[in-house]
Formats: structure tokens, C-alpha cells, sequence
């Protein structure tokens, strides 16, 4: 296997790629500039403070360059964790639940920041079971049980339609059986009915009822 | 160039970052308490000694004054022995799997850096930082005993470096138990293994007193399985190199563990010993799925 034309694993390799695992922790007495010193020494990185800055203020930690790691939250220390993978500008990002102790606020922030990098041509792995966060960020997903890829595709190619919600003055219901293209003369009929028509809504399966097909609907 | 780059440069990085780690962590402060609060004691305890044997003259021409300066010797240097083992576990305990399992490791392998050399750095920058604690605690205990008691050690620097060299080695058995134990198993193990060596030494020493060569034996055979412990009795032994006859033979039985003279073999065999306990805890590292 090889990762940007060196062998997977070789230190070439690893000069690519950017990671952070699900049970990031970062030595307490360290501030986040020191820690970020740390990685941009052992990545070669020569983006000096002004790179620190940047990864800082992209993560949403502006303030954080002098306060230690003991002294922030779980949330900010994920959140240092994104900007330490992010050291010397990889090309492929290894994600392990990246936003595992982030609020809304700081889940947004990182899904913006994915968007920011695919459009840079940097190449993101995203490791998560918040199947929800996956279904927003990603162009292609994998299902893997017990180490056996079981399903994979683009998000919209797994899922399958699933009827219309309809929405009119008799109330809200789904229409099982309904596609996208039956849309207009569904609503025809109705207001021939003489319903009101509010809203019809396309469903789609969701990406954990994928997940949940995909793995014979067991949880582990 | 490019072996500077890849080997020697992140190793450089690696043990400059351990050793800011290290003294900016809180057991250092609590180590250097300690320290400060043995030291006062130590000198306390080095004024009344040195008084009292002053006064006190020895059957078959003993040394008093000696053979108190090499006890109270002997003394400081089991303390600085002791110390620098706490110091030294403490900052390698949880090297590989505590680490591992705090998620401390892996952000530091994924860089384009061996585990190996995460292992020699970490093992590097401790061996610096205990090799300086030593140092300075052992020159205090030379100006204690010299102030309070006009009396120095027959040598001078060949006790410290190998006090200094056998903290150095427990700090890299630390390391290998890190690879197995978690950081509080690790830490018991190596305590385990720092007594039995010290119990060995007394047990040799006991066999000295009694003229049991069984247990001189016994003790002689620890203490090359467990090489730090050769190197703290020849630390000892150096301590007190000139001196002979019965004073001799009062100051091998030593406070805590008796001085024997290492032998020419002892220093390439410790190197040797290091290379190997190297050689495992990397194999075994890199075989780990962190």
C-alpha cells in the first residue's frame, strides 16, 4: 500500500499525513504553542509562528497560544488536537471522532473546516460514528464490520427513497411507495381532492438506517 | 545529511521536549523538596556524628573519624540512590503503554519519527535530567561532609558517575517495563526490582560479616542481573579505595549494602547490558499495537 507514491508507514509517508486519534490528550503542563512548536519541529515544518496563529485562530482558539492544556476544556483540547494534525500542511488527514467533545458550536466549526480543506485538495479520512456529521461532510463513505467493509459509496447512492411526506390541512403523513417523480401528480390529486397542500417532502433512508441494513441491525 | 534529518533531529527534538517535561512537571518540585529537605537533615545529622566521634578513640587502631565519614558516605549515597530511582521511575514509568493508553504516544509516532527513537529520547532526556540531579545532590553532600566533618571520599568523581550511571540504567528498565505494565503496575515492578537489588547487596553483606560465602555469592550473582546494583557497590567501594585492615573491613560492611570494586569487566558489561534492554523494549515497542 503506499500513501502519496511512499511506502505506507515509511517516515516519507508520514511527512503527508496529519492525525488525530480518538483519545487525543496532550501533556497538561504544555501550552498550546508549545505544543504546536513540538509537531512543527517533528513534521519539518518551517510555517513558524505565523502558521501557529493560523491553525489557532482556524480552529477557533485565538487565545489559547499561551494557556496550558491542563487549564482548558475537553472541548479545546479537541479542538488544539485538530490544529496539531494540521501541522505542516498534510495531504491526508486521518480524523479518529474529531468531534467527540465538541458543542454545536465547535461541530460546525470543524465541519466548516473540513469543507475548507476537500476544497484545497487535502484528502480527509473521518473516522465517526455520529453517522449524522459523516452524512453532512463526506463524499464517500465505507461501513466496516468486524474489519470487513460491508457497504460503500457516496452518501446519496446508499441511501434509497422511501416515500413523500405530506404535509396538508388534514394534518402531516408519509406516503410509502411515492418517488420524486410522482411528486406532481400527487399534489394534483390532492387539490382536486380539495386538500390544502402545505408541503411534499422526498424522503430518503438516512445514513444510520444504512448503517443499520448494512450490519444485519445490530448495534456492536 | 539526510541521517541528520531522519535519526539524529527529532531525537534532539524529542529529548529537549522530555527534559522541559521533566522539570516542569510536579514531581519535580516534590523530588526537589525532598532533596532540600534531606539535605538539611543529612548536614544536621553529619555535625552531630562528626562531634561525637571526635571525642572517641578506636580499639586496634580504627579509624573513628573514618570509619564515620564512610558511613555517613555510604548513607548519602543509598539516599541519592534511592532519590534518583524515584526520580527516574517517575519520568518513564509510563513511557510506552501508559502513554499509549492516555493517548500521549500517539500523536508523537504518526510524525514522521521511529519508535525507537521515542524510546531512546525519552530514555536520553531522563538519564540527563537524573545524571544532573545526582550531580548536584552528591556535590552537596561532599560540601556537607567536608564542612561538618573535614572528611572527603578517597575518590571524588568515579562515585557520582556511577551512582549516575545506575539511575541511568534503572530509568531504562523502567522504559522496558513501560512497554508491559501499565504506569502503576510499572512503577511497583521497578521498585520491586530496585529492593531486590538493595536486598541482594545487604544479604552479600550480611555473607561478608558472618564469612558465608554462599550468601556473598548469591549477592554477587544479583548484582550482575540486576547491574545497577554493581554499579552503586562500586560506587561505594570507591568511596573509601584507600583505606585497608580492619577500618577496611568495618567499611565494606557499609550502612546500606557493601562496597565492592566493579572490575575491569563491569562498566563494558553494563554498556552492553543497556544495549540489550534497549534491543527488547524496541522490538517489542514496535511490534505494539498502540
Amino acid at each position: 500500500m503506499q500513501v502519496f507514491g511512499a511506502s505506507a508507514g515509511s517516515r516519507a509517508a508520514r511527512r503527508s499525513i496529519g492525525y488525530l486519534s480518538e483519545t487525543f490528550r496532550y501533556p497538561a503542563w504544555c501550552t498550546g504553542n508549545e505544543l504546536l512548536t513540538l509537531h512543527q519541529r517533528l513534521a519539518g515544518s518551517d510555517g513558524g509562528a505565523a502558521e501557529r496563529t493560523r491553525l489557532l485562530d482556524l480552529v477557533g482558539l485565538p487565545d489559547a497560544a499561551n494557556i496550558r492544556v491542563d487549564e482548558m476544556s475537553k472541548g479545546m483540547q479537541q479542538r488544539l488536537g485538530l490544529a496539531q494534525s494540521l501541522v505542516g500542511h498534510p495531504r491526508l488527514l486521518l480524523l479518529d471522532e474529531p468531534t467527540s467533545a465538541l458543542d454545536p458550536v465547535g461541530r460546525r466549526l470543524v465541519r466548516d473546516v473540513l469543507s475548507d480543506l476537500r476544497s484545497s485538495g487535502v484528502a480527509v479520512l473521518l473516522n465517526s460514528h455520529l453517522l449524522s456529521e459523516v452524512e453532512l461532510v463526506c463524499d464517500r463513505v465505507v461501513i466496516i464490520r468486524a474489519g470487513q467493509v460491508v457497504t460503500e459509496g457516496a452518501p446519496h447512492d446508499l441511501s434509497r427513497p422511501r416515500g413523500v411526506r405530506v404535509e396538508t390541512d388534514a394534518g402531516s403523513r408519509v406516503l410509502d411507495g411515492v418517488g420524486r417523480d410522482d411528486v406532481p401528480a400527487l399534489v394534483a390529486k390532492l387539490v382536486a381532492d380539495g386538500e390544502q397542500v402545505y408541503a411534499v417532502t422526498p424522503l430518503r433512508s438516512t445514513l444510520e438506517e444504512v448503517y443499520l441494513e448494512a450490519v444485519g441491525g445490530e448495534t456492536k | 545529511m539526510s541521517f541528520v534529518v531522519d535519526e539524529v533531529q527529532p531525537v534532539g527534538v524529542l529529548v529537549a521536549w522530555a527534559v522541559r517535561e521533566s522539570l516542569r512537571r510536579r514531581v519535580f518540585v516534590i523530588v526537589a523538596l525532598l532533596t532540600v529537605a534531606f539535605i538539611v537533615l543529612y548536614a544536621l545529622g553529619c555535625h552531630v556524628a562528626f562531634r561525637e566521634v571526635h571525642t572517641i578513640v578506636g580499639p586496634n587502631g580504627i579509624s573513628g573519624h573514618e570509619f564515620a565519614g564512610a558511613t555517613l558516605g555510604g548513607l548519602a549515597m543509598f539516599a541519592i540512590l534511592f532519590l534518583g530511582s524515584v526520580l527516574a521511575a517517575f519520568l518513564t514509568l509510563s513511557t510506552v503503554r501508559g502513554d499509549a493508553e492516555n493517548g500521549l504516544l500517539q500523536p508523537l509516532v504518526v510524525r514522521p519519527v521511529g519508535r525507537a527513537q521515542v524510546l531512546f529520547a525519552r530514555w536520553l532526556a531522563a538519564a540527563l535530567v537524573c545524571t544532573a540531579y545526582v550531580a548536584i545532590v552528591y556535590a552537596a553532600v561532599l560540601i556537607v561532609l567536608h564542612t561538618t566533618g573535614d572528611w572527603s571520599p578517597d575518590r571524588i568523581v568515579g562515585p557520582g558517575a556511577l551512582l549516575a550511571a545506575s539511575v541511568s540504567m534503572l530509568a531504562a528498565l523502567c522504559i522496558l517495563g513501560s512497554v508491559a505494565f501499565t504506569a502503576t503496575a510499572n512503577g511497583i515492578a521497578t521498585f520491586m526490582v530496585l529492593g531486590s537489588g538493595l536486598f541482594a547487596g545487604l544479604l552479600g553483606q550480611v555473607g561478608h560479616g558472618i564469612g558465608n560465602r554462599s550468601l556473598e555469592h548469591a549477592a554477587h550473582v544479583v548484582s550482575w542481573v540486576l547491574p545497577f546494583e554493581a554499579l552503586y557497590q562500586y560506587a561505594l567501594s570507591l568511596t573509601t579505595a584507600d583505606q585497608v585492615g580492619l577500618t577496611r573491613f568495618l567499611i565494606r560492611l557499609g550502612p546500606l549494602g557493601g562496597g565492592e570494586p566493579g572490575g575491569p569487566w563491569l562498566i563494558p558489561y553494563a554498556v552492553l547490558y543497556l544495549v540489550a534492554v534497549a534491543f527488547v523494549a524496541m522490538t517489542f515497542t514496535a511490534r505494539r499495537d498502540l
